[in-house]
C-alpha cells in the first residue's frame, strides 16, 4: 500500500513506523519456527548457537540428532547397511511412533471426511431443519476444551457399555481405551468440525440448480453426486481431510488419556521427551514436522486456488 | 378485475375456481397445497438423513461421554454403596442427631464388611475428599477390625482411634451417605460445610480454585488483548496490499497455523530459557549482564508469550476477511471532507472492522480458557490454568469427582461464550485459512 501524495511529513513518519512494526510482528510469528531448524544441526547438546556455529565452522554442525532419532530404541545401533535399516524400521521408537501416527491419522481422517462431507451436504440444503442448532453441536468438539473432551472419553472408552447397563441391558463389551479403534474414534470426533467448516464453505458457492439439471437429464441421485457434485466440492473435501489429518497428527491430550503403550504417537513421544529430559533430538523431530507442515500448507493453498478457479469465484 | 390483472396469483385462482372444484390439484388428483407440503417434508427428511450418521456419531463419542463424566461431579457412591447400614441409619435420623448405639453398631458392621471386601480404601477416599486427612483413619481401622471387633462398638472404635468421635466426621459421613452431593461444586468454589452443615469459606491457605479460575480468565483476557494489538496491524497490512503480495505474506501467518502445537511450544522453550537464544542475544548486545539472565519461561510470562504466538492466527484470519471487504473509498471520502488520518481511522475505518474483531477476540478467548498443553509445558507453577488442575485431579490425586466439578464449571463458561459467539457471529461463519 502506497502513501497518498497528500500525506503530511508526520504521516510519512507514521507510515514507515507502521511498516517497521508489521515487520517485527512477522518476525515474532515466523522466527520461532525458523530458528529451530539450524539449532537441530547443533553438534553440541545445547539449545543455543555455539560460537563455532556462529562462525560457520563445519565442525559446529552435525546430523547426530537426526541419527539419534533412528537409533533410539534400536537393538543394535552399531550395525550397518541393510541390518541397520531393518532394525530401525521395526524397533526404533520414533519410527514406531511415526507409523502409529500415520495409521491413526489416516483412519480417523477417512471416518471424519466421509461422515463430515455427508453431513455438510445435508446442512447446506435450504430445507434442513434445526440447521443452526445441529451445526453448533457438530462444531462443538473444536470449542470444548480438549482436557474436558479427553476426560469424558477416558471414562466412556474404559467401559463403553456402562450406559447400556443403566437402562437394563448387560452386554459384555471390551474396552475401547488402549486400542487403536478408540484413538481413531476420538481423533475422528476432533477432526469432524474442520471437515464440516471447510466443506460447507465450499458448498456456499455451489449452484443447487446443477443437481436439478442433472436429474432432469435423467441421472439418478448417485450419478448426480459422483459426476456433478463431488468434482465441484472435491477441493473443499480434500482440504477438510487435510485439516482432520493434521488435527489427529498433532493431537496429544486425548492420546495421553485413552491410548495404551502400543499407541505411542509422535506428539506423545515428543510430550514425554519434553517433560522428562529435553534433548536436541526433539528439535530434529520439530524440524521434520515443520517441513511436513510446509508441504501441507502448499497443498491446501493450491487446492484453494483451484477451487476458486473451478467455481469461478475470483479472489477478492 | 383490474386488481386480478395486476396480481398473477389472483388470476390463477380465479381461473381455477372457474373450473369448478375450487382447489388446485396435481395430475394424480392430490390438492396442490398438500402435495407441496408432502414434498417439502420429504426434502427435509432427506437432508436430515444425510446429517443423521454424523449427529449420532458425535452424540455417542462426544456428547454422551462428557455428560457421563459430568454426572460424576454430583454423583459419588464410594461411601453409600460400601457402607449400607450406616447410610440407612443416616437416612432414618434427623440432621444433627448424635450417634446412638444403633449408629455405632451399623458403623462397626459396615467397617468390618467393607474391610473384608477390601473396599475400605474407596470409602476412606470418599470421606477424605470432604475432610482431608481421614483416609488413613479408615484404612488403619480397617486393618484392625479385620482381626475382629467386639461390642460395645462405640468404646471399641474409640479405642482404636479417638477421631471416630469427632462430630465433624459424622457430619461428613452423613453428607456422603447419599450418592448425590453438591460438595464437589462447593469445593470447586473454595467452600466447605462445617459440622452443622453450614456453607463457609475454606481456610485462607487452601483457597486455590477461585484464584485459579480468576487467573485463567485474566490471562485469557490478556492474551486476547495481545493478539488484538499484534494482529490488527498485520491484518490491516494484508488487507490493503495488492493480492499477490498479501498472498505471499499470508504464508507467514498460515505457516505457524499449520505447524504442530508441540513444535511451537518447544521452540519457545528453546528461545526463552535462561541459556537460550533470546537471553544470549540480550547479553551479547549488553542490555543485561551475563549473570542477570531473564527468567522468561516456566512462569506466567512464558505462558503468555507462547499462547499469544499460538493463538495469533485465530485473530488475524477473521480480522483479515472482514477488512478485505471494507471499501477504501470511505476513508478517502472522510479525508476529503477534512478529517485527519487519525479521525478517519477512528470514526470511519475502525467501526467497520468490529465484526471481525468480535469474531477473532471471542474465538481466541474461548480457545485460551481451555488451554492445557502449553501452560503445562512452559507455565511453571504460576502459569498453570484451570485445565491443568483438572488434569492434576484426573491423573495425580485421582479425585475424579473434583475434576468433573471443575470441568463442569469450565465447560459452563465456555458454552456461554460459544452461545454468545453463535448469536453474534454465527458458527456457520467460522472460517479456516
Amino acid at each position: 500500500m502506497a502513501i497518498p501524495t497528500y500525506a503530511s511529513p508526520l504521516e510519512r513518519v507514521w507510515h514507515y513506523t507502521y511498516l517497521t512494526v508489521c515487520t517485527l510482528i512477522f518476525v515474532f510469528l515466523i522466527a520461532p519456527i525458523i530458528v529451530i531448524i539450524p539449532l537441530s544441526f547443533n553438534a553440541e547438546p545445547y539449545f543455543t548457537f555455539t560460537d563455532r556455529m556462529l562462525s560457520f565452522d563445519p565442525e559446529g554442525y552435525s546430523t547426530r540428532w537426526y541419527r539419534s532419532l533412528l537409533t533410539f530404541g534400536m537393538q543394535n545401533p552399531e550395525s550397518t547397511g541393510w541390518a541397520f535399516w531393518s532394525d530401525a524400521w521395526t524397533n526404533a521408537n520414533w519410527v514406531k511412533a511415526a507409523k502409529n501416527s500415520i495409521i491413526i491419522g489416516v483412519c480417523s481422517t477417512v471416518v471424519a471426511t466421509v461422515l463430515g462431507t455427508l453431513a455438510a451436504l445435508g446442512l447446506s440444503r435450504p430445507e434442513m431443519p434445526f440447521r443452526r442448532a445441529i451445526m453448533a453441536i457438530l462444531i462443538s468438539p473444536m470449542i470444548v476444551p480438549l482436557i474436558i473432551t479427553a476426560t469424558g472419553m477416558f471414562f466412556f472408552y474404559s467401559n463403553p457399555c456402562e450406559l447400556l447397563a443403566l437402562i437394563g441391558f448387560d452386554p459384555q463389551c471390551g474396552r475401547l481405551a488402549g486400542t487403536y479403534l478408540g484413538v481413531v474414534l476420538a481423533h475422528a470426533t476432533l477432526g469432524i468440525p474442520f471437515v464440516i467448516i471447510t466443506v460447507t464453505a465450499t458448498l456456499v458457492g455451489f449452484d443447487q440448480s446443477l443437481n436439478r439439471a442433472a436429474a432432469s437429464l435423467g441421472a439418478n441421485p448417485r450419478t448426480t453426486f459422483f459426476k456433478v457434485t463431488m468434482p465441484l466440492i472435491l477441493p473443499g473435501v480434500v482440504s477438510g481431510a487435510l485439516f482432520a489429518f493434521v488435527t489427529s497428527f498433532d493431537e496429544v491430550v486425548a492420546v495421553l488419556f485413552i491410548a495404551g503403550p502400543d499407541q505411542q504417537t509422535i506428539p506423545r513421544q515428543m510430550w514425554n521427551g519434553i517433560r522428562e529430559q529435553i534433548s536436541p533430538a526433539i528439535l530434529a523431530v520439530a524440524t521434520l514436522l515443520v517441513i511436513f507442515s510446509i508441504a501441507l500448507l502448499t497443498t491446501v493453498e493450491l487446492l484453494r486456488r483451484r477451487s476458486e478457479r473451478i467455481r469461478g469465484v475470483t479472489p477478492r | 378485475m383490474a386488481d386480478a390483472a395486476l396480481d398473477p396469483h389472483a388470476a390463477i385462482a380465479t381461473t381455477a375456481s372457474g373450473v369448478g372444484s375450487g382447489t388446485l390439484t396435481t395430475a394424480d388428483g392430490m390438492p396442490l397445497a398438500r402435495a407441496l407440503a408432502h414434498s417439502q417434508r420429504r426434502a427435509r427428511r432427506r437432508a436430515f438423513l444425510l446429517v443423521l450418521p454424523l449427529l449420532a456419531f458425535i452424540l455417542i463419542t462426544f456428547v454422551v461421554p462428557i455428560g457421563q463424566m459430568l454426572a460424576r461431579s454430583f454423583h459419588n457412591d464410594g461411601f453409600s454403596a460400601n457402607m449400607p447400614q450406616v447410610s440407612a441409619w443416616f437416612a432414618s435420623t434427623e440432621h444433627g442427631t448424635a450417634p446412638d448405639d444403633a449408629a455405632w453398631t451399623a458403623l462397626a458392621q459396615d467397617l468390618v464388611a467393607s474391610a473384608d471386601a477390601r473396599s475400605i480404601g474407596v470409602v476412606g477416599t470418599r470421606i477424605n475428599y470432604d475432610m482431608p486427612g481421614t483416609r488413613s483413619l479408615f484404612t488403619a481401622t480397617g486393618r484392625q477390625v479385620r482381626r475382629g471387633l467386639e461390642p460395645p462398638y462405640q468404646e471399641a472404635l474409640l479405642e482404636i482411634n479417638e477421631a471416630w468421635g469427632d462430630p465433624r466426621l459424622w457430619s461428613v459421613m452423613r453428607s456422603a451417605s447419599t450418592p448425590v452431593t453438591a460438595n464437589f461444586y462447593l469445593a470447586a468454589v473454595d467452600r466447605t460445610r462445617d459440622e452443622d452443615g453450614n456453607i463457609q469459606q475454606v481456610e485462607e491457605q487452601q483457597r486455590i480454585y477461585l484464584t485459579l479460575f480468576w487467573r485463567t480468565f485474566w490471562l485469557s483476557a490478556v492474551i486476547t488483548g495481545l493478539t488484538f494489538i499484534l494482529g490488527f496491524p498485520i491484518a490491516h497490512l494484508l488487507a490493503t496490499l495488492p493480492m499477490r503480495k498479501s498472498n505471499l505474506l499470508m504464508i507467514l501467518v498460515l505457516l505457524p497455523f499449520w505447524t504442530s502445537l508441540l513444535v511451537r511450544t518447544t521452540s519457545w522453550m528453546v528461545l526463552l530459557q535462561q541459556q537460550g537464544v533470546i537471553n544470549d542475544i540480550l547479553v551479547w548486545m549488553g542490555i543485561i549482564g551475563g549473570d542477570a539472565r531473564l527468567q522468561m519461561i516456566y512462569n506466567r510470562t512464558g505462558t503468555i508469550i507462547a499462547m499469544t504466538h499460538i493463538l495469533l492466527p485465530f485473530m488475524i484470519l477473521p480480522l483479515y476477511s472482514v477488512m478485505r471487504t471494507i471499501n477504501p473509498a470511505y476513508v478517502r471520502a472522510a479525508r476529503s471532507l477534512g478529517a485527519t488520518s487519525w479521525t478517519a481511522f477512528r470514526r470511519v475505518y475502525f467501526p467497520q472492522t468490529l465484526p471481525g474483531l468480535g469474531a477473532g477476540a471471542m474465538l481466541v478467548f474461548i480457545l485460551a480458557v481451555g488451554y492445557y498443553i502449553t501452560p503445562a509445558l512452559v507455565g511453571g507453577s504460576s502459569g498453570q490454568l484451570i485445565s491443568n488442575m483438572i488434569a492434576q485431579h484426573m491423573t495425580g490425586t485421582l479425585n475424579w469427582s473434583m475434576a468433573a466439578a471443575l470441568a463442569a464449571l469450565l465447560l459452563g463458561s465456555v458454552l456461554i461464550l460459544y452461545w454468545l459467539y453463535d448469536r453474534l457471529v454465527g458458527v456457520d461463519n467460522l472460517k479456516l485459512g
